[in-house]
């Protein structure tokens, strides 16, 4: 299953500057683990070590936020990394 | 050459100055907007330096170069806690705070030190880092950070003795400090003797709110301890400590977060007193900063404020902001929440401006 993942700039670092890059998988874990599988180190600063998503990222699958990391990816999804922060 | 490593919170900077430190030259940012907590040179092997840092978005991870700085690498596996089992809180490292070369006869080891408060070990240079679970999972560790700030308490000042690599310390702020004889399979806590006045208990064992602890490189049972509630010396192997600020003029206090030992002289530490009273402003005294130095293992305190400014100066100086170098005649160096620079080649006697206008510093390290 292959889908488009939108990359916030400050993950940039991990992939070479690429805003867009393609995922795989049929679930937003396993997308993400594909992601880790290319760019290493990546999912880290996303997802913390108990499988939760960091306070100031959020994950959307289209147009729909994604708090689970079970949620079903679909051919030609656009999965995408967006970054959230308030203050100086 | 001298450098000095700056982590701000807005990305790494160096100080580098010529042979006889008249002149330093600014460098950077390198890590632009990313959170450095703590960089920290490579006592065995000076060409690596390991870094703490996080931006705001992502999660915390460790950097490490093997070219003085030029270069830099992230950890292939960053400090984390392992996995919760169903029923346990489950911890995330939200910061690495603090970062410690293990003994000199495992050049390979270092040590991380975390908020929530976590303590991790690496055995192949930072690459990989694992867990302590002696500490991470001790059945007392609940208690001991019981009193914890909303915030995150922080894991820090990890010391590692210069003749045994099994014999830690470690700070926990709030927490108290503790003591490893084995590695860092067990813990106890080592806290008598210092004030805990915002405890119920003064007397309890642990809870207490250690700032900065040094351990002197040549008399190893020699420990300094600037306190949330004074500062204090213990020579092991007593374990009560002893209360030096009291030396202190009253006027000034002995609350601050940092304390420097000089690199040869075990009875030569300077502290960085800040305003501890009512709300806990945490500034300068009366905006009018000053360096207090005692040579005598604390009996006695001298205030050292030549060329600092000497009024409406309001900074705050963190605990890893401040740093001495090994130097015949000892520079002294601190780094200031409001992004200054000040540095004394005269072990404090005198102090010049050597950096301005740079974001929140949160630590000044010396690499030779």
């Amino acid at each position: 299953m292959s889908c488009t993942v939108r990359i916030a700039s400050p993950l940039h670092s991990y992939t070479a500057g690429a805003a867009r890059v393609e995922g795989r998988g049929a679930t937003l874990a396993e997308v993400l683990g594909d992601l880790e599988q290319r760019f290493p180190g990546i999912r880290f600063r996303m997802i913390d070590e108990q499988g939760r998503i960091r306070p100031h990222l959020r994950l959307f699958i289209n147009t729909e936020p994604a708090r689970d990391l079970a949620a079903p990816v679909r051919g030609g999804d656009t999965v995408h990394v967006i970054c959230a922060l308030s203050g100086g | 050459m001298s450098t000095l490593w700056l982590g701000t919170r807005k990305g790494l900077f160096a100080l580098r100055a010529d042979a006889r430190r008249r002149t330093w030259k600014l460098t950077g940012p390198q890590f632009l907007g990313h959170i450095i907590h703590h960089v920290v040179q490579d006592s065995r092997s000076p060409r690596t330096l390991l870094m703490a840092a996080k931006t705001g978005h992502l999660g915390p991870t460790v950097f490490r170069s093997a070219d003085r700085g030029r270069s830099w690498r992230e950890a292939a596996q960053p400090p984390a806690f392992r996995k919760a089992a169903d029923g346990e809180p489950a911890r995330a490292v939200e910061r690495v705070f603090w970062l410690t070369p293990g003994h000199a006869s495992e050049p390979q080891v270092w040590y991380a030190g975390s908020s929530p408060v976590g303590l991790f070990r690496s055995v192949d240079g930072g690459e990989r880092w694992e867990p302590v679970a002696g500490f991470n999972d001790h059945p007392m560790r609940p208690k001991w950070v019981l009193n914890g700030t909303p915030d995150g308490e922080l894991t820090h000042s990890i010391l590692v003795d210069p003749r045994d690599p099994k014999h830690l310390y470690l700070g926990i702020s709030v927490g108290g400090m503790f003591e490893s004889t084995d590695g860092g399979a067990d813990w106890a806590p080592l806290n008598e003797g210092v004030a805990a006045d915002f405890l119920p208990d003064p007397n309890a064992a642990f809870g207490h709110d250690p700032h900065c602890i040094a351990q002197h490189p040549a008399k190893p049972d020699r420990l300094y301890q600037q306190n949330h509630c004074g500062i204090y010396r213990l020579d092991r192997p007593a374990r009560r400590w002893e209360r030096i600020g009291k030396a202190m003029p009253k006027k000034v206090g002995d609350i601050g977060f940092p304390i420097v030992l000089h690199p040869a002289d075990p009875d030569t530490a300077w502290v960085l007193p800040m305003d501890g009273q009512t709300v806990w402003p945490r500034t300068s005294i009366d905006g009018r900063p000053a360096v207090y130095r005692t040579r005598d293992a604390g009996r006695s305190w001298q205030r050292l404020d030549r060329g600092l400014p000497r009024a409406q100066a309001w900074f705050t100086v963190l605990r890893q902001a401040m740093c001495a170098d090994a130097q015949a005649r000892t520079g002294l160096y601190f780094g200031t929440t409001g992004g200054d620079v000040w540095a004394s080649t005269n072990a404090g006697d005198s102090w010049r401006c050597i950096a301005r206008h740079l974001p929140e510093i949160y630590s000044v390290s010396h690499a030779a």
